[in-house]
């Protein structure tokens, strides 16, 4: 079982408060991203949750029991850092097998443990290596292989493939979730790029300076979400805002189209522009549209588009697909 | 025509390189030249470098008016255990700092180092008056004391810049993993310490081996380490150079050794956190 539920929980360094009262219900088994920008207190709820660092106030229930007063190491849960956090001097089998050391485990099943958890991460042929032997990927997966071979009630991690290139990120991304779901672990994870955010989470948690903006599924985000912030974080490329006497006729003080939500026109029906910047991707056609008072617009056609800068066109939102935002930023609901 | 210039410029490096070393270590060299003289030889002016009347008469001169293993055993005794006891105050003081640091932390590191930037012999009345009152006049408790006390702030300091360098996050991740603050020490902080308390140690002991201002003060027969040994050379019937010099190359002998040795661990040691 690994249930987390906040209830109030706060956390203030001094003067300054990081985070400002957080209810959140995590369902055993559920991956949970975190997703917010850099200093949205993401990072802090997390070490909150660890132990790592003791709350201002609140609760935090594991299992239905408070543990804002346990250690780290009485919570149940596993960490997974983003500098990885190995013991250098330590080899792989090692470093997997330092906690369960530590819980006083017999020396035979520390080893089958040790051993299977290498396994699941083809971690083998390794174990006798010393981390500054391997590459950024295996390091990961050794970090990853701490952190399962205790068999927590949650895993924590923290933007733990930040350090990673592009290519090896994708690649890990899918490794963790596929690992998650095999293990049907709660698993609480951290980031600030919204793309890992929707592709891993069962449900995502939008942080902004200390609060929770939003709490839902991926898709629930992108449909409907809850404010001005959320629509902006959520999808890339970022949402089109517009205000003014165009939102106006919305009964709103502000819009917001996506750039898929955006049809386009040669000639027609709409808001007239100009193509300021064509990116041809092959499978997706990007165009920045300068539509005079309504401002700059970003429009995504799937497919190729034969369009260059300079062209005149016409832009018309999916009328379904206009959000609509109150003056303090909030969502309208039809 | 680059690859000419890139030559030269190594070349010449090179042997700028050579001659600055050879600088600085040229009165080592000639301390140990000179211990080979006749006395008369080592006074000669305009001094001869290489083609003198070679002996090892000063050598022997030394060790029969004086008592080379005694004041060696108390150099060892002295700078040994002034070390042992200044490590084992300043690690935990060292770790407190570097892992659970306060408001006030900086600022008592900054008063430790304050208590080096006046001059020893400020206080040589006050330290000597209580020595004779408390009968540590040349004993080796007593300067095994002055000197762990006075080290004690640049062992703390060296311990503390080693400790911050350690990421926080092995330490937490070791928390996470179930290791109580004990275990954390031993199976986790003190392995990737090691390097760093090795040339700590080794510094200290160098320092503590050539300390000369509270030695020569504090000590006369007893107590007295190497470094009274090579003073005593230094006499008001006159100076023996060939007999100094010979004691000096005798005391700094082990050290030298030593450092040669652990040169590795000891530019690692200094250079620490500069170059990474």
């Amino acid at each position: 079982m690994g249930q987390i539920s906040l209830q109030g929980v706060r956390k203030s360094f001094g003067p300054v408060n990081i985070i400002r009262g957080a209810d959140l219900d995590i369902e055993d088994g559920s991956f949970v991203v975190f997703v917010g920008p850099s200093g949205c207190g993401k990072t802090t709820l997390l070490r909150l949750i660890a132990g790592l660092e003791d709350v201002s106030g609140g609760k935090i229930l594991i299992d239905g029991k408070n543990v804002v007063d346990v250690p780290p190491a009485k919570r149940g849960l596993s960490m997974v850092f983003q500098s990885y956090a190995l013991y250098p001097h330590m080899s792989v089998r090692g470093n997997i097998a330092f906690g369960l050391k530590m819980a006083g485990l017999p020396r035979a099943e520390i080893d089958r443990k040790v051993e299977a958890a290498a396994a699941t991460l083809n971690l083998t042929p390794y174990l006798e290596r010393k981390p500054r032997e391997l590459s950024g990927g295996q390091r990961q997966r050794v970090a990853i292989g701490r952190a399962i071979v205790r068999e927590p009630k949650a895993f924590l991690f923290d933007e733990p493939l930040s350090n990673l290139d592009a290519a090896l990120r994708v690649q890990m991304r899918l490794e963790v979730t596929r690992l998650q779901k095999q293990l049907a672990t709660t698993a609480v994870y951290v980031t600030h790029d919204q793309v890992e955010a929707m592709t891993m989470a069962d449900k995502i948690v939008v942080l902004n300076a200390g609060n929770i903006e939003q709490y839902g599924s991926p898709l629930e985000l992108y449909e409907r979400p809850a404010n001005v912030f959320v629509a902006g974080f959520i999808g890339s490329p970022k949402m089109n805002f517009i205000s003014g006497d165009v939102a106006r006729q919305y009964n709103a003080a502000t819009i917001g189209v996506r750039p898929e939500h955006l049809r386009i026109d040669r000639d027609g029906q709409g808001w007239p522009g100009t193509v300021t910047v064509a990116e041809h991707l092959g499978s997706d056609t990007f165009l920045y549209v300068d539509a005079g008072k309504i401002g700059t617009l970003t429009v995504r056609y799937v497919g190729e588009l034969d369009l260059a800068a300079g062209d005149p066109v016409s832009l018309s939102p999916d009328p379904a697909r206009v959000h609509r935002f109150t003056e303090d930023g909030t969502s309208i609901r039809a | 025509m680059a690859r000419m210039v890139t030559i030269r410029r190594v070349v010449v490096s090179t042997a700028a390189a050579w001659l600055f070393g050879f600088l600085i270590f040229f009165p080592i060299l000639w301390m140990i030249l000179t211990s080979f003289k006749t006395e008369l030889d080592a006074f000669a002016t305009p001094p001869s470098f290489l083609f003198f009347h070679w002996t090892t008469e000063n050598y022997a001169t030394v060790q029969e008016r004086s008592d080379y293993i005694h004041h060696a055993i108390n150099s060892i005794l002295i700078a040994g255990l002034s070390t042992l006891i200044a490590m084992l105050i300043a690690v935990p003081a060292a770790w407190s700092m570097a892992f659970a640091p306060t408001k006030r932390t900086k600022d008592i590191l900054l008063w430790m180092l304050s208590t080096k930037m006046m001059p020893p012999v400020g206080v040589l009345v006050p330290i000597y008056l209580i020595y004779r009152d408390f009968g540590l006049l040349d004993s080796r408790a007593g300067l095994i004391f002055i000197l762990c006390l006075g080290n004690l702030p640049i062992v703390v300091w060296m311990l503390f810049t080693y400790f911050k360098e350690i990421p926080k996050d092995i330490l937490e991740a070791a928390r996470m993993d179930g290791a109580t603050i004990g275990r954390e020490l031993i199976y986790v902080l003190t392995p990737m310490a090691i390097p760093g308390l090795a040339s700590t140690m080794l510094l200290n002991f160098i320092l503590a081996w050539n300390e000369a201002f509270w030695t020569l003060n504090l000590s006369t027969l007893e107590a007295a380490p190497l470094t009274v040994f090579i003073a005593s050379y230094s006499s008001p019937e006159g100076l023996f150079w060939a007999k100094l010099s010979a004691a000096s190359t005798l005391a700094i002998a082990p050290v030298l050794v030593l450092g040669w040795f652990s040169q590795r661990q000891l530019v690692r040691g200094l250079t620490f956190g500069a170059v990474k």
